[in-house]
């Protein structure tokens, strides 16, 4: 399942997309996020995947400082500590 | 084997009594501010409507806002699981799943299996929401059952409703009222804003045939018609839209129930 989490407000789209199938709940991503806004959760079928916190999803374009927009170019991320390309950013 | 699945949103609470993939008895309530109580009430009624105790519910299901604090529910299940395999029972044939209710909107992609393959939630804003044509309803005085049907009656296409914000849309339609655009002009507007904005979420994620509305604006065929003409597409709604997540959780229960005793049969 691709997991869209964030929202699209007046500034612009801010979702962060989780794929689920390719997921394997490793944690990397999770010890890779320098604000901690991600995390190793339970799904509906009781395994365990990668995920936004709830709290953040509703203000993700603030506190996710963005893929495209900072991360990208820093030498560890949640996309490059990623071994099977699940985490996508729209911003 | 009997399942419960109870399902708290933000504005009504519903549950749905399963026996062998029949809907024994639903029911929906007004929440309150306890969901607790809320969860206990409907289950209550249900279970009275189908002359039965909680003893004889082999498992429970949650679902929904309210679903982590039911005492009773054997397991939580995210709403969203829960609406695919709900419209799924009701249309097996469905891929594309759009729930508005009180006070968010899902759209949810889900394969033959009922099991979600892409879903997309606005809950960041009640502006998309059953929430936004309540206050609608309220403010031109007509009762909220008949509010799709007078949108429908416009001549001119209704109103421009620009803001995103319902309590500035609230401002924006109180002046076409004191200019004196008529109650249907206006619901028209209020309709299309509403379509207007859950149609981004719907292109997000693809919509692909056959596709099901669920939740309460199901029931608004202002909003319903709109989108069908924007997508060319027919919608398909249940006789019950608001019980979706309900039986969705109920059938969650029962699957669960399945896997178990067949693992226990395996041990043995």
């Amino acid at each position: 399942m691709r997991a869209n989490y964030g929202y699209a407000d007046g500034s612009g789209e801010y979702y962060i997309t989780i794929d689920t199938d390719l997921c394997d709940g490793c944690g990397d991503c999770v010890a890779a996020c320098p604000n901690e806004i991600l995390e190793i959760a339970l799904d509906d079928y009781d395994d365990p995947k990668a995920a936004v916190k709830p709290e953040f999803a509703q203000s993700l374009g603030y506190v996710c400082p963005g893929y495209h927009a900072k991360c990208e170019k820093d030498s560890s991320n949640c996309h490059s500590s990623c071994r099977v390309d699940a985490i996508k950013h729209t911003w | 084997m009997i399942t419960l699945g109870v399902d708290i949103g933000s504005l009504t609470g519903k549950a749905v009594i399963l026996k062998n993939n029949k809907i024994l008895a639903w029911d929906l309530v007004l929440t309150g501010p306890d969901s607790v109580e809320t969860g206990t009430s409907v289950t209550n009624s249900t279970l009275q409507k189908a002359g039965l105790t909680l003893d004889d519910m082999d498992f429970v299901v949650s679902t929904g806002y309210g679903r982590i604090v039911i005492p009773f529910a054997n397991k939580n299940i995210s709403e969203i699981s829960c609406h695919a395999k709900g419209a799924n029972w009701f249309f097996p044939s469905v891929r594309s799943v759009l729930d508005m209710g009180g006070q968010d909107c899902k759209a949810i992609r889900c394969d033959e299996n009922g099991k979600v393959t892409d879903f997309i939630m606005n809950d960041k804003c009640a502006a998309g929401a059953g929430r936004s044509m309540g206050i609608m309803a309220d403010l031109v005085d007509v009762p909220l059952e008949q509010l799709g049907s007078m949108s429908l009656e416009s001549k001119n296409g209704g109103v421009p409703i620009s803001s995103t914000c319902v309590v500035f849309a609230r401002s924006e339609v109180l002046r076409y009222m004191r200019q004196g655009v008529s109650k249907n002009e206006v619901l028209a507007g209020a309709c299309a804003a509403l379509t207007e904005r859950v149609e981004g979420l719907l292109r997000r994620i693809g919509i692909q045939e056959d596709f099901v509305i669920s939740g309460g604006i199901a029931k608004n065929v202002g909003v319903v018609s709109r989108l069908e003409k924007k997508f060319n597409l027919k919608a398909n709604i249940c006789y019950e839209p608001q019980i979706v997540g309900a039986l969705g959780a109920a059938i969650f229960g029962r699957e669960l129930l399945e896997k178990r005793t067949k693992k226990r049969d395996r041990s043995r």
